[in-house]
């Protein structure tokens, strides 16, 4: 046990210090919440006038725990490029042929995607703040906010890692990745309120992770929170996440066997 | 148990190639034992299965069929045993490009269980010792292909491994750094008693480097022995004639085989070869049957076989030419 805790510290260390090296990369990773956030929340602002759109005094506060949410998932979906570029070279096979355990291999990644995951909410916090929203939900809200991003980063980036090491190919992995976070995005209520959805866009919403992080977020986000509705969902982040992180690392058995 | 420091007995391991098609057998059998404190070369073009032998040895993949042991623990019963024990350098460079030389070999070491102390003297030995030091404090994306390859070589060392794999070790360098390669892995071949296993298609390299050598076709061991007397099975001198066309060459093989005093003629394009045990006297009756048949010769030469010589002998066909071919 102690190995693996050592183990995944000096893999996580290994990508937030490579992370802290390319700033750019935050720069980018950064554009498409700031898009969704100022223009997609421009755009929209009137669908708040919409009868049935309950939630929030303003679309920006309505919008802003789902492009956290949004980010969390773009950003953590990309996590097995890492995987994929350390096979490209022969880094994979090195740490593969060592002593490291495959559980700190996932770990390492786990940690460094939810560190970024932690800054990126952040920056879209203050942002939404500047912007002119107002959060009542307070310290508890970020925390949960914070939680709930990070639950849903550890699922997609483990996702991301079974993925990359299945495909082998960056292309075939921003294909799938794709192909799975957009309709995650519109079958929750990220962008829009799902009671004015029909109603198997409102069902299939009840069983999409990015969803549950968006209500666990916005709820607790925007004051007087109904933890009825919090609490099962963090609880279901969290049994996922830890499922997620069980597959991608048993991914590296068949990994292995396809060498 | 004293005994080998690597042993591979009868190993299999096919690839599928897709539905409905013949699956690729990459190891066919292949068989070969490497004394502790040597340097042992597995010889062979791409595709041989030299790469695959190593994936299995390192634990990487396991094969169909057949065992192994390294540095005495059974690759398919305790890899972890085996990993421990071990040092791959992989075909590929094989070190973080976003991390300084040193931070590669300390995160190299404390994953091998170093301390963070002899993580980091172990680190700056290295680093002094393949002639890094300079640059231990950049990035690697920045080093030169020879110096990162040398830093490759340095990972795989940390921990004092009692065998390192080197898969290919010098493809992609220079000239200049290939020689500097050759002369670390001179220098470092029977340091505590390590064994090397080095792999490589370049006969040079197995002829400078390895004790002992076993050349790998179609997934099997052809030929195996130290490079003389693999050299030496081949007796007396070799005589190579070049033509100007494999159609010259075919029809001047059929002239030569008449010539006294020469055997196992074999053309291979538009170079005839053929062993002889006396060169100075074949070489102008050779030249008179040709000029005689109106073939001009491009080239003739006499000299001692070379592993290139055993290679065309026990795989049937010329290593240089299958070179220029891939």
């Amino acid at each position: 046990m102690s190995t693996l805790v050592a183990h995944s510290t000096y893999l996580s260390w290994r990508s937030i210090r490579a992370f802290v090296r390319q700033p750019i990369f935050l720069v980018i990773t950064l554009i498409q919440p700031m898009i969704w956030l100022l223009l997609f929340g421009k755009l929209f602002e009137s669908v708040v006038r919409i009868p049935g759109f309950a939630q929030g005094s303003s679309y920006l506060e309505f919008l802003t725990p789902g492009v956290i949410a949004m980010t969390a998932l773009f950003s953590a979906m990309w996590a097995g490029t890492v995987y994929i570029d350390d096979m490209n070279r022969g880094v994979m096979d090195r740490l593969l042929a060592s002593p490291v355990r495959r559980g700190a291999m996932v770990n390492g990644t786990l940690v460094y995607q939810s560190a970024t995951s932690i800054v990126q909410t952040v920056i879209v916090l203050v942002v939404a703040l500047l912007a002119g929203a107002r959060f009542d939900g307070g310290a508890v809200g970020v925390l949960v906010t914070l939680a709930s991003a990070c639950l849903l980063t550890v699922i997609c980036a483990a996702l991301s890692n079974a993925i990359a090491l299945m495909a082998r190919q960056h292309e075939a992995l921003i294909g799938i990745s794709q192909f799975l976070s957009l309709p995650m995005t519109f079958l929750s209520s990220a962008i829009m309120d799902p009671r004015l959805a029909p109603d198997w866009m409102q069902t299939a919403a009840k069983y999409n992770p990015l969803d549950w992080a968006v209500v666990a977020s916005r709820e607790t986000l925007l004051g007087s929170p109904d933890w009825g509705q919090v609490w099962p969902r963090l609880a279901a982040l969290s049994l996922l996440a830890v499922l997620m992180a069980a597959l991608a690392t048993r991914t590296f058995g068949a990994y292995q066997r396809s060498l | 148990m004293p005994g080998y420091a690597v042993q591979a007995t009868d190993l299999h391991k096919s690839y599928p190639t897709g539905r409905g098609k013949e699956p690729v057998h990459a190891l066919d059998g292949l068989s070969f034992a490497v004394e502790p404190g040597t340097v042992f070369g597995l010889l062979g073009p791409n595709g041989a299965g030299k790469s695959t032998t190593v994936k299995i040895l390192s634990t990487l993949t396991r094969p169909d069929a057949g065992t192994a042991t390294v540095a005495g623990a059974d690759v398919a019963a305790d890899p972890d045993a085996v990993r421990r024990r071990i040092g791959l350098v992989s075909q590929k460079p094989s070190s973080d490009p976003m991390a300084t030389g040193r931070e590669n070999l300390v995160l190299a070491a404390r994953i091998q269980g170093l301390s963070k102390a002899s993580a980091h003297e172990r680190a700056q030995w290295l680093l002094d010792r393949f002639g890094i030091a300079d640059a231990a404090d950049r990035l690697v994306k920045t080093w030169s292909g020879g110096m990162a390859r040398k830093l490759d070589v340095a990972i795989g060392l940390v921990h004092r491994p009692q065998v390192l794999f080197l898969d290919e070790p010098t493809t992609g360098l220079d000239p200049e750094a290939r020689t500097e390669m050759w002369a670390e892995i001179d220098r470092m071949a029977g340091d505590d008693g390590m064994t090397v296993l080095l792999t490589t298609h370049y006969l040079d390299e197995a002829d400078r480097l390895a004790g002992r050598l076993a050349i790998v076709e179609h997934g099997r061991v052809a030929v195996e022995g130290t490079p003389d007397e693999l050299k030496a099975e081949l007796r007396g001198d070799v005589l190579q004639v070049e033509l100007e066309s494999e159609d010259a060459a075919a029809r001047a093989t059929a002239r030569i085989e008449l010539v006294d005093g020469l055997s196992a003629v074999l053309r291979d394009g538009a170079v005839v070869r053929a062993r002889t045990g006396a060169g100075a006297r074949v070489v102008p009756a050779v030249f008179a049957l040709l000029g005689d048949a109106g073939i001009p010769v491009v080239s003739a030469t006499v000299a001692r076989p070379s592993l290139d010589d055993v290679y065309l002998r026990y795989a049937g066909r010329s290593f240089q030419v299958e070179e220029v071919a891939a």
